[in-house]
């Protein structure tokens, strides 16, 4: 085979700016093209299907920082946890057949999550296609229902264009992932490839409408006339840079706001129109008075079931405006009274300008009183026990007075998912990175690695659980390797905590295969050179917690927490939200 | 004119859980693997495709899918919207029976000895329209287009005369009220959509909602 260095003539300047024609491979082409796109950081693992494009990568080492993974899953998890701290796009590089399959998980994640990722697959070449090659894979088929869009590449003179667009509709409008597919030979193709365009039209694709006053006129009359307005936001706001928008309209109209897990940081913890957690596991004040608010204002948000608990008796008093940039999600769940299609960065400060100044203050003080029940009857227990065991909740509470609001926390999933969003504080937009949509477990550790290259500078803390921890642990070694800065914090309840909470609930304690045994974390972390240590009792918790977050480099606490906590308050499943139990 | 914008004039004429058949029509860029995504969108919600076409349209490059299913109303908006938002479809229609115009072709293979010898075949090829397409020794074809009625008609007619084979191609429709795609489209190739052109999906209930 022609090896691509004989024939690059490729000058710095030209892989910098694309400015001229370039001949090259199409492996080539692509980081070229990944780098005008700004990209500068790629999770993946190579192979067979993808060796070509991992040996043009050698010569780009100091543009293109790869980090290799022990995993695709783990790759593709970090590259969510880069898009959702950094606000880029995630970039995964993988082989075809089973590298590529080991992506799905991710990608289903992605989607739901709406996530920005560009992920590129290896596949065998073109002329084999369809006839069971060695590691081939259907990868566009597998994959067409968790992605955004997918394309198989079977020519080198389609990568420019198809990577431009990758980038284009991963980002914009409702943002997803994208996978391209690229078969080796178009990988080792040589062209005089056209300076790389960048994408900002499809004629088929409308990320986003052009907004429509007379929607923000309805919303804004409903919204000025209410007695009892409510606001639940979600990631939209997020995503749509929204933060500063959205702060102005609540500031603006004094409504108390309720937030779903993925929109939780957009604003500050303690702002005092923010009143908290809503669904399964939320607060007693938000989810109780949804079903006693006369307008409810839903913005980037979409009515996820853990949301609203069972939909006939959700919030059948009000009427219900709903602000989203996808209009598949209007009416989907929840029948909009306004449906306002459009950006929440351009409807927001239309509204703004549209509502009356209020206060709410009658209104807003039942939320108040709601959250002192709560107070009172779970979080005091829970945050400053007074048993001996040690509680998640107070892991949390010591986190809050240690980093005071200004860490990333990342969480895998169960019940100390829901401990840590429920607790934790946060100052900053993008510090609560969790799966939300499709619930991974094993999503924590990855997602932490990538949100710390995403956001160097911040402290980035994993709270993972015993169970979550030993779907991904592998990813220890690419901390090893690359030095990625993660405090790994492992609640461990000897339980798969969160299924043993349903079955003592609902299930009569019938602990069906939820008893877990771990391996020593301390010594599976010692054996990749990460520094760590447990923790059983009280008194050793604050100063152990101190610990990790001072440590230079990694660090790995084990917290020995109690057995058979649980996460209340809960709707329980085909409940109503004003069903919601204290305990 | 989809559906949708009728509803908002005639509410009550409509069923609107009630089950009836829709047919939705699709434009779309004409990609591999499309025809898997919007499959995919039915097969997800265990929702059953009576007919499917799919062909060239007037515009080049642009492919059109005539999509038959027996759904209710609320179901099919939503089926439209989360078609409607694949990357590579432009729009979609969605239409009762009423208001569109729609055909199906059939073909019926028929032994030629019996058609020669019975002329109440004959007759009955006549009565329901049929053309011959092919005549040999052995067998004859006959083409029919119709509604599925009128289709089906003819088979039940043929059973006693030995008719060897038959086949019913999917539903093609043309909407009655559409303006033609084209307007359409001229939004969608702008680099920046036109206002006056841009949808308007959910103004319908604007008059219901002011008296609070
Ligand atoms: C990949 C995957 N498999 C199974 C589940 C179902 N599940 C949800 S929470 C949970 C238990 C998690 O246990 P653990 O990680 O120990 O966390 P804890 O609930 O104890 O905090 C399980 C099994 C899931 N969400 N993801």
């Amino acid at each position: 085979m022609e090896t691509a260095q004989d024939t690059i003539q490729q000058t710095e300047a030209k892989a910098e700016t694309s400015q001229t024609f370039f001949k090259g491979t199409g492996s080539q082409v692509l980081l070229n093209g990944l780098i005008t796109e700004g990209v500068k950081t790629i999770f993946g693992y190579p192979g067979g299907a993808i060796m070509p494009i991992y040996d043009a990568l050698y010569d780009y080492a100091d543009k293109l920082q790869h980090i290799l993974v022990r995993h695709e899953q783990g790759g593709i998890h970090a590259a969510q946890g880069f898009a959702r701290a950094s606000g880029e796009v995630g970039v995964v590089f993988a082989t075809s057949g089973p590298g590529a399959t080991n992506l799905v998980t991710g990608l289903a994640d992605a989607q739901i999550d709406s996530t920005p990722l560009v992920v590129i697959t290896g596949q065998v070449f073109a002329h084999l296609l369809g006839t069971d090659a060695f590691q081939e894979t259907d990868v566009i088929n597998i994959t067409t229902p968790v992605t955004k869009w997918n394309y198989q590449v079977t020519d080198a003179n389609e990568i420019q264009e198809v990577l431009a667009k990758a980038f284009y509709i991963a980002k914009s409008g409702r943002p997803g992932p994208v996978l391209i597919d690229i078969t080796k030979n178009a990988q080792i193709q040589i062209e005089d490839f056209p300076e790389y365009v960048k994408c900002h039209h499809i004629r088929s694709y409308r990320p986003k409408p052009k907004v429509r006053v007379e929607y923000i006129e309805q919303a804004a009359e409903l919204i000025n006339a209410a007695k009892k307005p409510f606001v639940l936001w979600g990631q939209g706001v997020v995503l749509g840079t929204a933060e500063e928008e959205f702060k102005a309209f609540i500031e603006k109209t004094g409504i108390p706001s309720a937030w779903t897990i993925l929109g939780e940081s957009a604003i500050p913890t303690s702002h005092p129109l923010n009143v908290g957690m809503l669904g399964m596991h939320g607060n007693y004040g938000p989810n109780v008075l949804t079903n006693e608010c006369d307008v409810l204002i839903a913005i980037g948000m979409r009515f996820d079931d853990r949301v609203t608990g069972r939909l006939d008796k959700y919030a059948k008093q009000a009427k219900i405006i709903h602000l989203d940039i996808d209009p598949a999600e209007i009416d989907k769940n929840v029948k909009a009274d306004v449906g306002v299609w459009g950006d929440c960065k351009e409807t927001l400060p239309l509204l703004t300008k549209l509502v009356n100044e209020n206060k709410h203050e009658t209104w807003l003080a039942v939320f108040r009183d709601y959250n002192q029940q709560e107070i009172d009857q779970v979080i005091t227990p829970e945050l400053y026990p007074e048993g001996e065991e040690i509680t998640m909740g107070e892991v949390l509470r010591n986190i809050n007075e240690i980093c005071d609001g200004e860490a990333i926390i990342v969480t895998d999933v169960g019940q100390h998912q829901m401990v840590a969003c429920r607790y934790a504080k946060f100052n900053n937009t993008r510090s609560n990175i969790t799966s939300g949509g499709l619930g991974t477990m094993g999503f924590g550790l990855p997602a932490a690695i990538g949100a710390k290259y995403g956001a160097p500078d911040k402290t980035v803390i994993a709270i993972i659980g015993d169970g979550g921890f030993q779907m991904t642990p592998q990813e220890l070694g690419t901390i090893m390797q690359f030095g990625a800065e993660v405090k790994i914090l492992i609640l461990n309840n000897r339980f798969l905590g969160m299924v043993r909470q349903w079955q003592q609930l609902f299930n009569d304690k019938r602990y069906s295969f939820v008893n877990i045994t771990s391996p020593d974390f301390v010594a599976l972390a010692k054996a990749y050179y990460i520094e760590g240590q447990m923790v059983n009792e009280r008194e050793k918790l604050r100063t152990a917690l101190g610990t990790m977050i001072n440590h230079k480099g990694s660090y790995l606490l084990e917290v020995m927490v109690g057995r058979e906590n649980n996460v209340f308050p809960m709707v329980p499943q085909g409940m109503s939200v004003s069903e919601i139990r204290l305990k | 004119m989809s559906t949708e914008d009728k509803i908002k004039y005639t509410e009550d004429l409509v069923d609107l859980d009630g089950k009836q058949e829709y047919t939705i029509t699709v434009y779309a860029e004409n990609r591999i693997g499309l025809l898997n995504r919007i499959a995919i969108i039915f097969s997800k919600r265990k929702i059953n495709i009576e007919s499917l076409n799919s062909s060239a349209s007037e515009i080049d490059g642009i492919h059109r899918f005539n999509i038959v299913i027996h759904e209710g109303y609320e179901v099919v908006r939503k089926l439209a919207r989360q078609i409607e938002k694949q990357i590579e479809v432009l729009k979609v229609y969605y239409n009762t029976n009423e208001e569109i115009i729609w055909q199906e072709l059939a073909l019926y293979k028929v032994s030629t000895d019996e058609i020669a010898e019975k002329v109440t075949v004959e007759r009955l090829l006549r009565q329901y329209g049929a053309s011959a397409v092919v005549i040999r020794k052995d067998y004859t074809v006959f083409a029919v287009t119709g509604h599925r009625e009128e289709t089906d008609a003819l088979v039940k007619a043929l059973e006693p005369y030995e008719l060897i084979e038959f086949v019913r191609s999917a539903r093609v429709a043309i909407i009655k009220d559409s303006a033609g795609f084209h307007e359409k489209l001229k939004e969608f190739e702008a680099e920046e959509p036109g206002e006056e052109l841009v949808e308007n999906e959910f103004l319908e209930k604007g008059g219901k909602i002011f008296t609070m």
